[in-house]
């Protein structure tokens, strides 16, 4: 809410340095988040009076005027604007006068005619956009006095956010209140005015939804100037609170809203059937809305009905059809009170989000709303005139909200808040709230008043006294800490040590958006299904990722773009896989890896990044859980069918490794295709504490074996066969080389195994391992049809 | 030749000999089989009886000096001989190494990281929780019932069916409620979602919240581990400021403030010459939520802060523009080299 200081000024009396204010206002919750001035500097603009405006002799659109002045002074002024006539009151820029802009006035031949300053519109003084024409007073300015003083113009205009809870503040008089209480000084306003009846018609209204609406304060205006201008005071406060003027009716209803926070409506009294009913909507009804919009309007919203139809959403906006047209003379005005669960939200549906329904679904003071038909009859009766039924008031006292007594106690506060606040300041900052504060024998029973929604039980109290006291002022206390161990549970390696292993061996950490791009998900998961949005942000970030390989992808091909000739990123978190209805979050670790093995180096090749280079990675990884895992040929859609494999812990997967598929990789103008892998980190994590061995005090013994065999055995199936047939003997076994080529058959291959072989209870003679030798020759022959080479 | 002049020649010549080839040579000339001081020792014979003991004195006497002047010249050789192998094994040391370059963290996990050790030395422990969330755990325990104006703070994603993604950390603060028993000391940090992207927001982003639970836990214990907190993450001695604000989980609630890090209170370009950051949302935790989760307010109170990560790191690390933590850019990434 913007409001300027002059119109709070009203009501209460307040720090006049406006920094130290806001400062002050911003340190009890009600966060000034800017500062304006109500006008741009200017000087030298005077009331002015036109008292003849003839045509100029050389231009046509052009009129010399006669202007009163100051002290009886007489000004020919030369003016273009279309509303420059005899007996209209402007602001008059004379001689040496400066301008927004700096625009200096000075004496000037306008096509042969002398002008001695200049008569001004609303934009020439910073005041407004309106260029129309002059900027027109009413005829009580006083002709000669200084424009800004007339207008209070050396005001500045604070914008308070304010939180959801403190709509009884959202208005002067909520401020006014606050900071009365805040500076510890009165508030004397407002004052209630009652404007009597005239005449005697009402418009009967009925509350048949008492739970959404328990009083309703209508009353019957006829015959108002609907031409009548809004006085200068008026259409500049409400400017300064960033309304525009639209007439005397709307401004009424819009000032009285702003300064005591009631929500009113003028309706046209002709467009009223018979009757107001206050009810909720019937299924199929319909309502066009004051801004145009139309909508269907659904059972559980209330709104305020004639006899026939609806004409307006109750507490969020009128029916454009009821609405206040320029020839109205009959007005129903409307100050009803309406509950917050049944306005709030109900606006939002259609993005229709208004001053009225702010302030309705926060809570608007039950009791105001008289006050506030009365405030706006005064003020429209002086400004366009009008004959004034009476305010007629419908209620069901039942329905309206009770304010309860909670009981505070001392220790509460101290609990809560740390420290002892002496218990006369407790009662004095309630009572400053408006609370009714009784001294009882276990501290106090308080009554919030009327207008607070928010304070309902003792921690609202406890907030309210912490708050006016000030939050700065309670010191720091730090709490005792048992001294008691934390639990470090060895089984799991913690994901910050996975993390770092990554980028140890050379890999960054990237972080992408858990919802990707469909077409993108679909292209490397096809058929598997995904969690969609309800309402993404965009097309591209619409559904929950089922691997990280989609994010890690679009971010691999996005570094690519950027000139990037080697990537290596990994990410850690959940991916979203929906195994029948039910939604698993697990929890994966994941990384694309391409370009070069080793990066561009001197004195060595560094070919392109393969399978292997990336399983070393993995296997780091799962190495710091202590082992058993597995890696077994298997496909998925966007792998390379012959260069992936899934990771097996035991019997259980747990992840994938591959190259993606060479399709997609040309596709995505990835090629040679990045090689990917996934782990999830649940079972990949989970780590079995290390067993020590006893160590062998006996020599150990090399031999070495090329075993050719089959291209398609696989070198587990060699391992396997290997270990069975060399007992308990093997420590270890390597591969050092892989061979095709000359000397070996077409579909076969050499494979270069050496084998550590080591006994704990003795040396090795040359026999013991010669006949191992021969046992795993004889296996290896006999199992995978292996022939060797010496 | 006499004997002086052949020790005097010999000695030049030694102190002469450029390597080590040189010099056995230089010592086969003079005590080799045939050498010059040898074939001295040979004619020993043709003097006379009484001369031979002075004289085979004397040759002794000169082969012990010759001999001594070839080692100490060998010596020499030697040394220099190694010296000039190795300068000529000289490589150039400021050539790159060779091998794996490590990588870097991501800024978010680095910072988290230092979050959550700073929490876990003052005996928090780490708790997470799912993303995808339902409107118990993300809005009613938290005391956002529905249509709840905070709600409209809240720019919710949904799937449709009642499930959400969660707006902030604190369904993980109700889980840890429901499921164990104060008293509790937790941090839950983790990634939340908000239907708003611009330049200061994302859809994604990073929180950490805290949550404390205990007999007689206030607003002054609050106040006290956020300022120790704000000091240890930015390595100095900041002060605190609390603006009353609004939570619906929080009573009393406030907004943050940390005297700015860069200039120390004076006013700078990054506090916008305001001397303050703000850094957190806080409070005690509202005894709606402490009902919602099974505690009684009557014996249970606690605070709960929260933050988010990237504003922490931003302001830590001088990054100015937060889209960048999620373009995964490696130029920006490879600037977390530094561990």
């Amino acid at each position: 809410m913007k409001v300027g200081l002059e119109w709070l000024s009203d009501w209460v009396a307040f720090n006049p340095d406006v920094a130290a204010l806001a400062h002050q206002l911003t340190m009890a919750g009600f966060e000034v988040e800017g500062r304006s001035l109500a006008a741009p500097a200017f000087e030298g603009v005077v009331i002015g009076e036109i008292l003849a405006a003839e045509k100029h002799p050389q231009a046509d659109k052009l009129r010399v005027c006669s202007v009163a002045g100051p002290d009886g002074e007489r000004l020919t002024i030369v003016c273009g604007a279309p509303n420059a006539r005899a007996g209209l009151k402007a602001p008059l820029a004379r001689i040496g006068a400066k301008l927004p802009g700096g625009i200096a006035i000075k004496r000037a031949k306008l096509r042969g005619v002398e002008s001695e300053g200049m008569l001004c519109s609303s934009r020439e003084l910073g005041l407004g956009e309106d260029h129309d024409g002059l900027m027109e007073l009413l005829a009580d300015a006083v002709v000669g006095t200084d424009f800004r003083a007339a207008l209070a113009l050396d005001d500045t205009i604070l914008e308070i956010n304010f939180t959801p809870n403190r709509g009884d503040a959202l208005s002067v008089l909520g401020l006014a209140r606050e900071l009365a209480v805040l500076g510890q000084s009165a508030l004397t306003g407002p004052r209630l005015a009652t404007v009597p009846a005239t005449h005697d018609e009402r418009l009967p209204v009925r509350l048949e939804a008492p739970d959404g609406c328990a009083r309703f304060a209508g009353r019957v205006i006829r015959g108002v100037d609907p031409a009548a201008p809004t006085p200068l005071w008026m259409r500049e406060r409400l400017r300064r609170a960033g309304l525009r003027s639209l007439g005397p009716l709307v401004d009424v209803t819009n000032y009285v809203m702003l300064e005591l926070g009631q929500p009113m409506h003028a309706y046209d009294l002709r467009q009223l059937a018979e009757r107001i009913d206050v009810r909720y909507a019937r299924a199929g009804e319909k309502l066009e809305l004051l801004d145009g919009t139309e909508i269907e309007l659904a059972p559980d919203m209330l709104v305020i009905a004639d006899a026939t139809a609806p004409v307006g959403l109750a507490g969020i906006m009128g029916g454009r059809k009821s609405g206040i047209a320029d020839d109205t003379t009959d007005v129903f005005l409307e100050s009803a009170w309406f509950a917050p669960d049944v306005i709030a939200g109900r606006g939002r549906r259609f993005g229709v989000l208004t001053d009225a329904s702010q302030r309705f679904e926060r809570g608007v003071d039950p009791e105001g709303g008289v006050r506030a038909i009365e405030r706006a009859t005064e003020l429209l009766v002086a400004i366009a005139g009008g004959r004034v039924g009476p305010t007629d008031v419908t209620e069901s006292i039942a329905h309206l909200p009770v304010r309860s007594p909670i009981a505070l106690t001392p220790r509460t506060l101290r609990r809560l808040i740390g420290i002892e606040i002496p218990a006369a300041r407790v009662g004095s900052i309630l009572a400053a709230l408006g609370m009714r504060v009784e001294a009882t024998d276990a501290g106090w029973t308080v009554t919030p008043p009327s207008w607070r929604f928010d304070v309902t039980q003792q921690a609202d109290l406890v907030e309210e006294v912490a708050r006016v006291y000030g939050y700065n002022e309670i010191p720091e206390i730090p709490a005792p800490i048992p001294q008691r161990p934390g639990s470090v549970p060895e089984g799991r390696i913690p994901t910050a040590r996975l993390a770092l292993a990554m980028v140890d061996r050379g890999w960054y950490e990237a972080i992408n958006y858990t919802f990707v791009d469909p077409a993108l998900q679909r292209r490397l998961h096809p058929g598997v299904p995904a969690l969609a949005l309800a309402n993404p942000i965009s097309a591209e970030l619409a559904e929950m990722r089922v691997s990280l390989w989609t994010g890690l992808v679009k971010s691999l091909a996005d570094n690519v773009r950027r000139q990037q000739g080697r990537a290596r990123l990994f990410e850690h978190g959940a991916k979203f896989v929906m195994q029948g209805s039910e939604l698993k979050e697990i929890e994966c670790i994941s990384g694309i890896a391409w370009g070069s093995a080793l990066g561009e180096q001197w004195g060595i090749q560094t070919p392109a990044v393969d399978f292997y280079d990336v399983k070393a990675d993995v296997e780091a990884l799962l190495g710091a859980s202590g082992g058993g895992f597995r890696f077994e040929a298997a496909s998925q859609p966007c792998l390379h069918p012959g260069r992936s494999a899934r990771i097996y812990r035991g019997t259980e997967p747990c992840g994938w490794i591959g190259e993606l598929h060479p399709e997609l990789a040309r596709d995505l103008a990835l090629m040679p295709a990045p090689v990917v892998f996934e782990l999830e980190v649940g079972i990949a994590a989970a780590a079995a504490l290390p067993r020590a061995q006893e160590l062998s005090r006996f020599p150990a013994v090399r031999r070495d074996l090329a075993v050719v065999v089959a291209e398609t055995l696989t070198f587990n199936q060699l391992r396997e066969s290997v270990t069975v047939a060399s007992s308990s003997l093997l420590r270890e076994l390597t591969v050092f080389d892989v061979y095709r080529g000359p000397g070996i058959e077409t579909g076969r291959k050499s494979v270069a195994l050496g084998l550590i072989l080591q006994d704990k209870t003795k040396t090795l003679t040359d026999a013991d391992v010669d006949a191992v030798m021969a046992a795993v020759r004889q296996r290896l022959q006999q199992d995978l049809q292996a022939a060797f080479r010496d | 030749m006499d004997l002086a002049g052949l020790v005097a020649s010999g000695l030049a010549e030694i102190a002469a000999a450029p390597d080590l080839v040189a010099l056995d040579q230089i010592r086969v000339r003079l005590l080799g089989k045939k050498g010059a001081v040898t074939e001295q020792l040979k004619a020993l014979g043709a003097l006379p009886a009484a001369d031979r003991p002075v004289a085979g004195a004397r040759i002794n006497e000169a082969k012990q000096v010759l001999g001594a002047a070839l080692e100490t010249r060998g010596a020499v050789l030697e040394r220099a001989a190694v010296a000039a192998q190795l300068a000529a094994g000289a490589i150039d040391v400021t050539l790159p190494g060779r091998g794996v370059r490590p990588g870097a963290l991501h800024p978010v996990t680095r910072t988290r990281l230092r979050i959550e050790e700073i929490f876990r030395r003052a005996g928090f422990g780490v708790a997470e929780g799912p993303e995808v969330e339902d409107d118990f755990h993300n809005f009613e325990a938290l005391n956002i019932p529905a249509n709840h104006p905070a709600r409209a703070m809240h720019d919710t994603f949904y799937f449709g069916d009642g499930r959400l993604l969660r707006t902030h950390t604190s369904p993980v603060q109700v889980r840890a409620m429901l499921s164990t028993a104060p008293p509790l000391r937790l941090i839950m940090p983790g990634r939340v979602y908000r239907c708003d992207s611009d330049q200061t927001h994302t859809p994604m982003f990073h929180q950490v919240e805290g949550l404390v639970i205990d007999e007689d836990i206030s607003f002054a214990n609050l106040k006290a581990i956020l300022r120790s907190f704000v000091s240890e993450f930015f390595e100095k001695p900041l002060e605190i400021r609390l603006r009353p604000s609004y939570f619906p989980f929080t009573e009393p609630s406030a907004e943050v403030d940390c005297q700015c890090a860069f200039c120390e209170g004076k006013g700078c370009r990054v506090c916008k010459q305001t001397g303050w950051l703000e850094v957190l949302g806080c409070g005690v935790v509202h005894p709606n939520v402490l009902r919602n989760c099974g505690l009684d307010p009557e014996r249970w109170s606690g605070y709960a802060f929260g933050m988010g990560i990237e504003r922490f790191s931003m302001l830590r690390y001088d990054v100015n523009d937060l889209r960048l933590y999620f373009e995964n850019d490696l130029r920006f990434l490879s600037q977390f080299e530094r561990a």
